[in-house]
């Protein structure tokens, strides 16, 4: 990784990295906050939940700092007031988008969907809102999917399979009718690739995969892949 | 009809479908009442004995989503006759739990059947006198202009009082700092 040095500004601070960062990573290191919720240290970047849109000048479009390799000479803006909009769009598309109903869910107050909603001072949901009427699956020993909370960030899918290395999770169908699946689109119980290591359920940003009967707070750690990435690297 | 002091600002309150519980809140606002009190007339509310809603109301407070058609009406009329209207915790800004139902076709039926109809009443029927359900429970904006919001369920006493104080004095209440989504 230690080719050239690549120099570009962010928010105007000049930012020296490695070829190969993304904007996100590049921020960081000068302590810049980019909003997030998709994305998790540790595993492959997604780019879907468009939190972190960012501007680069020279060009209308924006572009995911998570998954936006940097270039030499790049100039970033991460605080807009057009972003700032943009943002507040996306958080609420996100809880229009199924039954979202804070009160009732198991990871409220603990919830980074919630978290960032608060943040952005969204406190209403402009859009008409999709009731969906999604399967609740609680066939597993412990875990319990809630398909209704899932915002569709695939954290639990790439950890299942990048992390855990066993692929139990996977996506089906595409736009409105995307869903968390086991194995063929199996019941939890029945799918026999499933090493019930709960890493789906520490990663869940928001109440959609949870452990039975167990503190939330206790549940959550999506910390821990970053530190398992960390220590397999001390192993090579 | 006690006299109406006219430097009073005229405020009411409703209560749609809703657990009563953002009324509860607006109680545990405590000793911060009485501060209230001197520059408020609660002109209809719950708390109060009013039948009609009144005319040239200045705020309302609404609590709980709308969930039947006399519902929708009355929060029609306390549009017309309200300056600034605000949607007082989730039921009125989300739906919250009462919009659960939303999920199901038909929810409105289902509801009267398991409530009225259901085989193991002692007199199963039809209620003929209720209002008719929504077919679907809506939050306040999607119906009429809200002007303000307080989420929570139920809302803090301390950010209800918050915003109060603020649209009193005639301020724009800040949600960035103090909004708490569910």
């Amino acid at each position: 990784m230690n080719t050239h040095p690549m120099k570009l500004k962010i928010d105007g601070v000049d930012v020296e990295c490695s070829e190969g960062s993304t904007i996100l990573t590049a921020a960081k290191t000068v302590g810049i906050n980019i909003p997030t919720l998709c994305y998790l240290e540790g595993l492959t970047p997604y780019g879907g939940c468009r939190l972190c849109l960012v501007e680069v000048s020279g060009t209308n479009k924006l572009f995911p700092a998570c998954a936006t390799p940097v270039a030499s000479g790049m100039e970033v803006t991460t605080q807009s007031p057009k972003l700032h909009e943009y943002r507040k769009m996306v958080l609420q598309t996100l809880l229009a988008e199924r039954t979202h109903i804070c009160s009732v869910c198991i990871a409220n107050d603990h919830c980074e969907l919630q978290t960032q909603t608060n943040q952005y001072g969204v406190d209403h949901v402009f859009y008409e809102r999709n009731w969906s009427c999604n399967e609740i699956d609680s066939t597993h020993d412990f875990l319990v999917i809630d398909r209704n909370r899932c915002i569709l960030c695939t954290r639990c899918v790439r950890a299942c399979d990048e992390i855990e290395g066993v692929h139990t999770l996977d996506l089906k169908f595409h736009g409105k009718n995307t869903d968390v699946i086991m194995d063929q689109d199996e019941l939890w119980s029945k799918a026999c690739s499933c090493t019930s290591c709960r890493k789906c359920a520490k990663v869940c940003p928001v109440g959609a995969i949870y452990v039975e009967g167990e503190n939330i707070e206790y549940t959550k750690d999506p910390q821990v892949i970053a530190f398992i990435v960390e220590r397999r690297k001390c192993l090579k | 009809m006690p006299q109406m002091n006219p430097k009073k600002l005229r405020v009411a309150t409703v209560w749609l479908s809703g657990c009563s519980g953002c009324h509860m809140s607006f109680l545990d606002q405590d000793e911060q009442l009485l501060e209230l009190a001197k520059q408020i007339t609660l002109v209809y509310s719950p708390l109060i004995d009013a039948k009609e809603f009144p005319p040239d109301v200045a705020l309302t407070l609404i609590e709980g989503a709308v969930a039947n058609e006399e519902q929708k009406e009355m929060l029609k009329t306390v549009r017309a006759k309200t300056i600034t209207l605000v949607s007082l915790g989730d039921c009125a800004v989300t739906g919250n739990v009462v919009a659960l139902r939303n999920r199901w076709p038909q929810s409105d039926q289902a509801i009267i059947d398991r409530a009225y109809n259901d085989p193991t009443n002692l007199h199963p029927q039809t209620p003929q006198q209720v209002p008719k359900l929504l077919s679907q429970v809506q939050p306040l904006h999607e119906i009429v202009k809200v002007d303000h919001y307080i989420p929570g369920c139920p809302p803090n006493a301390k950010l209800i009082n918050y915003v109060l104080t603020e649209l009193i004095a005639g301020r724009i209440p800040l949600r960035e700092e103090h909004a708490k989504y569910g």
